[in-house]
């Protein structure tokens, strides 16, 4: 299992050919409380850098980019009836949506937790 | 280029209590401290101490000031009482909105208090319409704390205890610790609460003294703005702007009755024709179907699909755990109950037009225990 992170603040994490994502602590600091979220369905297909969910605090509204290309297996229900799971467990019961990787390579492209460290303090 | 921000006063104090900063109005501002869910509680079911001092606090005196403000603006100023501020608006001649403000006769002057974004060009129109008699101070050396909630009076009573006997939309002069201060029982919360001017400095102290009660939190911006959507109230630049009239935006109680009859502001033509015939378009709250907010900006549909107005201002109330909204729509649709569309981000969702406030307000007024 690993775990990769894109400029975009979304955690990728992935077992075998599936990967669960969601946006990262600093993403859900940044964005404040969380009121409204919205997920992909089963079966859709997503491009790298295309819009894949949508997350929305008290202040504004955010899109969540899919940090890779693949087929969504499942969205995360609990997350849509409780948007809060976002402030309070981003990296864990935050999760947004798992998907089957169409394409490895583009993990390569990714920064792992270090890179992503160093990237948000230069933010 | 835009210019960088200007420090409030209090911007020390605001990055050493956690809060985050951001550019609002040319100054660096706290947008909020612990998170904007919970400080919009805390003044709800409390007290929110909020600092305004980018708001624009002006002294207007001199000859003929009562007389050159009237032809600016549509409140009955020959009526208005010592120490009891009065919200009006600043016109242009076809009656649409400069900035709306509060004005209180203060002795042998006005104070007048505008908004942050737009207080340098109101200073500039001031000078330019009032006659040469009348002077405008801006005092730029003086900054504004808001105290806002149930337990406002509580905590400000404990250090001053002649506040309790103000009531809504009243004021005075008071002295803390040797700082003089003018507090009024006002705000844009929909709570009870003060308003209170202090020398930027000294208002560091009259900050530190306020927060060391228990009922007070410090509260940032995005709760100021949860707090004033659920009490109903306009924000200038928003929801009000030189195309929006008084008539339009709802605030006909701003026009005063003599000042109606009369005449005598800028727009009082197209004003007194929206009085009688009613305004082409009505700024109205709508509750918003689901939970995803409507934000400013998207646009309201009507049943056949035709854009007939805007919504000005959008978010999640965290009272009502619902999504609400303030809107300009057409006359024939402002009635409370009439459902539109709303469509934003290429999604439409439904909503109905409600009264506000969507949340009551809770104002000390006279003569009510």
């Amino acid at each position: 299992m690993s775990v990769y992170y894109s400029k975009d603040h979304e955690w990728i994490r992935v077992e075998g050919d599936t990967a669960t994502v969601g946006i990262t602590d600093f993403a859900q600091g940044q964005l404040g409380d969380v009121v409204f979220v919205e997920v992909p369905e089963a079966g859709q297909g997503l491009v790298q850098g295309g819009e894949a969910a949508v997350v929305e605090s008290v202040k504004a509204a955010s899109d969540v980019y899919a940090p890779v290309s693949g087929t969504v297996v499942e969205g995360n229900q609990a997350l849509v009836d409780d948007p809060a799971l976002v402030n309070s467990d981003p990296e864990g019961e935050g999760w947004f949506f798992k998907l089957t990787l169409s394409d490895t390579h583009q993990l390569n492209e990714l920064m792992n937790a270090d890179q992503y460290r160093s990237f948000c303090d230069s933010q | 280029m835009s210019d960088p921000e200007r420090p409030l006063p209090l911007d020390g104090w605001h990055r050493r209590l956690g809060a985050r900063m951001v550019p609002f109005a040319g100054y660096a501002m706290p947008i909020q401290y612990e998170g904007i869910l919970a400080e919009h509680r805390w003044t709800r079911s409390s007290a929110g101490l909020f600092d305004v001092s980018h708001m624009g606090q002006l002294l207007i005196a001199g000859a003929d000031t009562e007389k050159g403000l009237e032809a600016l603006l549509p409140a009955d100023l020959a009526l208005l009482k010592e120490a009891r501020p009065k919200y009006s608006m600043l016109l242009l001649d076809d009656g649409g909105i400069i900035d709306d403000l509060m004005v209180t006769r203060r002795g042998d002057h006005f104070y007048m208090v505008v908004n942050g974004a737009t207080k340098e060009g109101d200073v500039a129109h001031l000078e330019a319409k009032l006659p040469r008699t009348v002077v405008v101070d801006h005092m730029k050396e003086q900054a504004l704390l808001a105290l806002q909630g149930p337990k406002a009076v509580d905590a400000l009573a404990r250090l001053i205890p002649g506040v309790a006997a103000l009531s809504f939309m009243t004021a005075g002069a008071f002295e803390f610790d040797g700082i003089k201060a003018w507090i009024s029982r006002s705000g844009y919360t929909g709570e009870d609460g003060f308003e209170i001017s202090v020398p930027a400095g000294a208002v560091e102290r009259v900050a530190d003294r306020l927060l060391a009660q228990d009922e007070v939190r410090p509260i940032g911006l995005g709760a100021r703005d949860s707090l004033r959507l659920e009490a109903g109230l306009p924000l200038y630049g928003h929801d009000l702007d030189f195309t929006t009239t008084p008539v339009e935006a709802d605030l006909v109680f701003a026009l005063s009755k003599r000042r109606r009859a009369e005449g005598g502001f800028p727009g009082w033509h197209r004003i007194a024709k929206e009085l009688v015939d009613g305004p082409v378009r009505k700024r109205v709250g709508l509750a918003v179907a689901g939970r995803q907010p409507v934000r400013e900006g998207a646009l309201v549909i009507d049943i056949d699909g035709n854009e007939i107005g805007k919504v000005t201002s959008g978010g999640f109330s965290p009272s009502l755990e619902a999504p609400i909204a303030m809107a300009y729509v057409p006359l024939a649709y402002a009635m409370p109950g009439n459902s539109v569309s709303l469509a934003s981000r290429g999604k439409v969702c439904s909503g109905k037009v409600t009264a506000m406030p969507f949340v009551p307000h809770r104002y000390h007024r006279k003569g009510v225990a």
